[in-house]
């Protein structure tokens, strides 16, 4: 690993929230829709990498679907034994995890060729997370635009100092979840919250309110599922898998950025690329491709192992393994607490 | 210049169902070529965020923003969805000589 560490400049307090001083400072310092590096890749290469293909995606969906079937049934079936543990944690884990990447990449509208495929994937994916599909698409749009870049960016998952209770909770979404239940009864009366309004543009609202609604009803319909049947077996199902399936969410997303520069224009300086078993590969949709797909988000997700060969000789080395990943990710964060402004410093080839 | 039109580029300078920039006094537009080799242009950038839509992707006549997959009409202009709102402006355009026209509408 060819990764340095540095203390950066004398810490002040950041304020994350997207309507503070740090959000009128991000744009007055031209960091807000700035132009960020690329890798020079000849247009030809981009045209062939950026292809869409419904094939990847519907083998993999199907694979997903079938794994859904095959560990759901066998945790009913063995439902009041121990032997449902370990098919509840396997359904849990496609369920409350892998449904990230799935929102992530039909998000884009990379993942299948067909728009109605993606849009249907991610309809189902953003349920399973708990994440309102309005709401999430122009958060991460704006993710996009202005990654890691304090007072911007809605998705920094460790602002500094950050907090390792937070984040500990939210290995089983404890913390975001309720959050995000929370604002499930805000949009249902027909508002948001005003950091959403910073983001999501007045055409779109209705959606925000009308899938809301949508998602209360459905948990209703799960609740009212469980009184009828004196179980709780129906919400081991269908939302409760969001929390106790959720871990392998947190496990790779703060691979990503954290620990990593703030307030930087390259995403070779604040995204990760992890080399990954094939599990969490198909789990995760090669999201541990993580600067590849910031800096040409249009490539899926399938093209992401070529895209990497295509511009690696001009990043940082990637790191060989998540354990790798994270032998630098938790110091970082714990030097964080006491050091916040303390991050990780990629070398650039460059500089190496 | 001769009634308006400019000359652009050549027009094998485009690939078939692909779109390069082209800038002319002061401002950027986006040529396209489709697969039946007709030529469309647009105004070069999104109107999301201002992003050089010749860095996109042209399939089946939609052209997609590099940044935020936003998707136009390269024909018409149309915004199609989230997260593009408002359409692009389009300019004519005229193959004459192998050579390609614009007109800034």
């Amino acid at each position: 690993m060819s990764t340095t560490v540095d203390a950066a400049v004398a810490f002040r307090p950041r304020d994350y929230s997207l309507t503070g001083p740090d959000t009128e400072a991000a744009i007055a310092r031209g960091l807000s829709q700035a132009t960020w590096y690329t890798c020079p890749v000849p247009r030809k290469q981009m045209k062939e990498l950026m292809k869409r293909s419904d094939g990847p995606a519907i083998r993999d969906t199907l694979i997903w679907f079938a794994s859904f079937i095959v560990t759901g049934g066998l945790a009913y079936y063995f439902w009041a034994t121990w032997w449902c543990v370990p098919f509840f944690i396997a359904y849990g884990v496609l369920y409350g995890s892998s449904s990230d990447s799935r929102w992530h990449e039909c998000g884009h509208g990379t993942a299948f060729k067909t728009r109605w495929m993606n849009d249907v994937v991610y309809h189902i994916a953003c349920f399973m997370i708990l994440r309102e599909p309005t709401v999430w698409r122009w958060s991460h749009t704006r993710h996009h635009t202005d990654t890691i870049i304090v007072g911007r960016d809605p998705e920094i998952a460790s602002p500094r100092p950050p907090s390792i209770g937070t984040l500990l909770l939210n290995l089983f979404q404890l913390k975001s979840g309720p959050v995000a239940i929370k604002k499930l009864f805000i949009h249902a009366t027909g508002r948001l919250t005003a950091e959403e309004a910073t983001f999501i543009p007045e055409m779109e609202r209705w959606k925000v309110f009308l899938v809301a609604r949508i998602y209360l009803a459905l948990f209703a319909l799960v609740i009212l599922a469980c009184v009828w049947t004196r179980s709780i077996l129906p919400a081991m199902f269908v939302g409760l898998p969001t929390f106790y399936g959720g871990f392998m969410t947190l496990f790779f997303g703060l691979t990503q950025h954290a620990g990593l520069a703030e307030d930087v224009l390259d995403h070779r300086l604040n995204a990760r690329t992890v080399y990954m078993n094939p599990v969490f590969r198909f789990l995760y949709w090669n999201m541990n491709y993580h600067v590849e797909h910031h800096m040409f988000p249009m490539v899926p997700y399938h093209a992401l192992p070529a895209l990497h060969a295509a511009i690696k000789a001009d990043c940082p080395t990637p790191y060989p393994s998540t354990l790798a990943a994270y032998r630098e990710i938790i110091p970082a964060l714990l030097r964080q607490r006491r050091e916040p402004s303390y991050f990780v410093r990629r070398p650039l080839p460059a500089a190496e | 210049m001769a009634d308006g039109w400019i000359d652009a580029c050549a027009a094998e300078d485009i690939d078939a169902e692909d779109v390069i920039r082209f800038d002319h006094a002061g401002r950027t537009f986006a040529i396209y070529r489709l697969n039946d080799d007709t030529y469309f242009a647009t105004d070069g950038l999104c109107t999301h965020e201002k992003v050089h839509l010749a860095d996109g992707l042209v399939m089946d006549g939609i052209i997609e923003c590099p940044k935020h997959n936003g998707r136009f009409d390269v024909r018409t202009g149309e915004a199609k969805g989230a997260p593009v709102c408002i359409d692009l402006a389009t300019h004519k355009v005229k193959v004459q000589g192998g050579r390609v026209f614009l007109q800034i509408g």
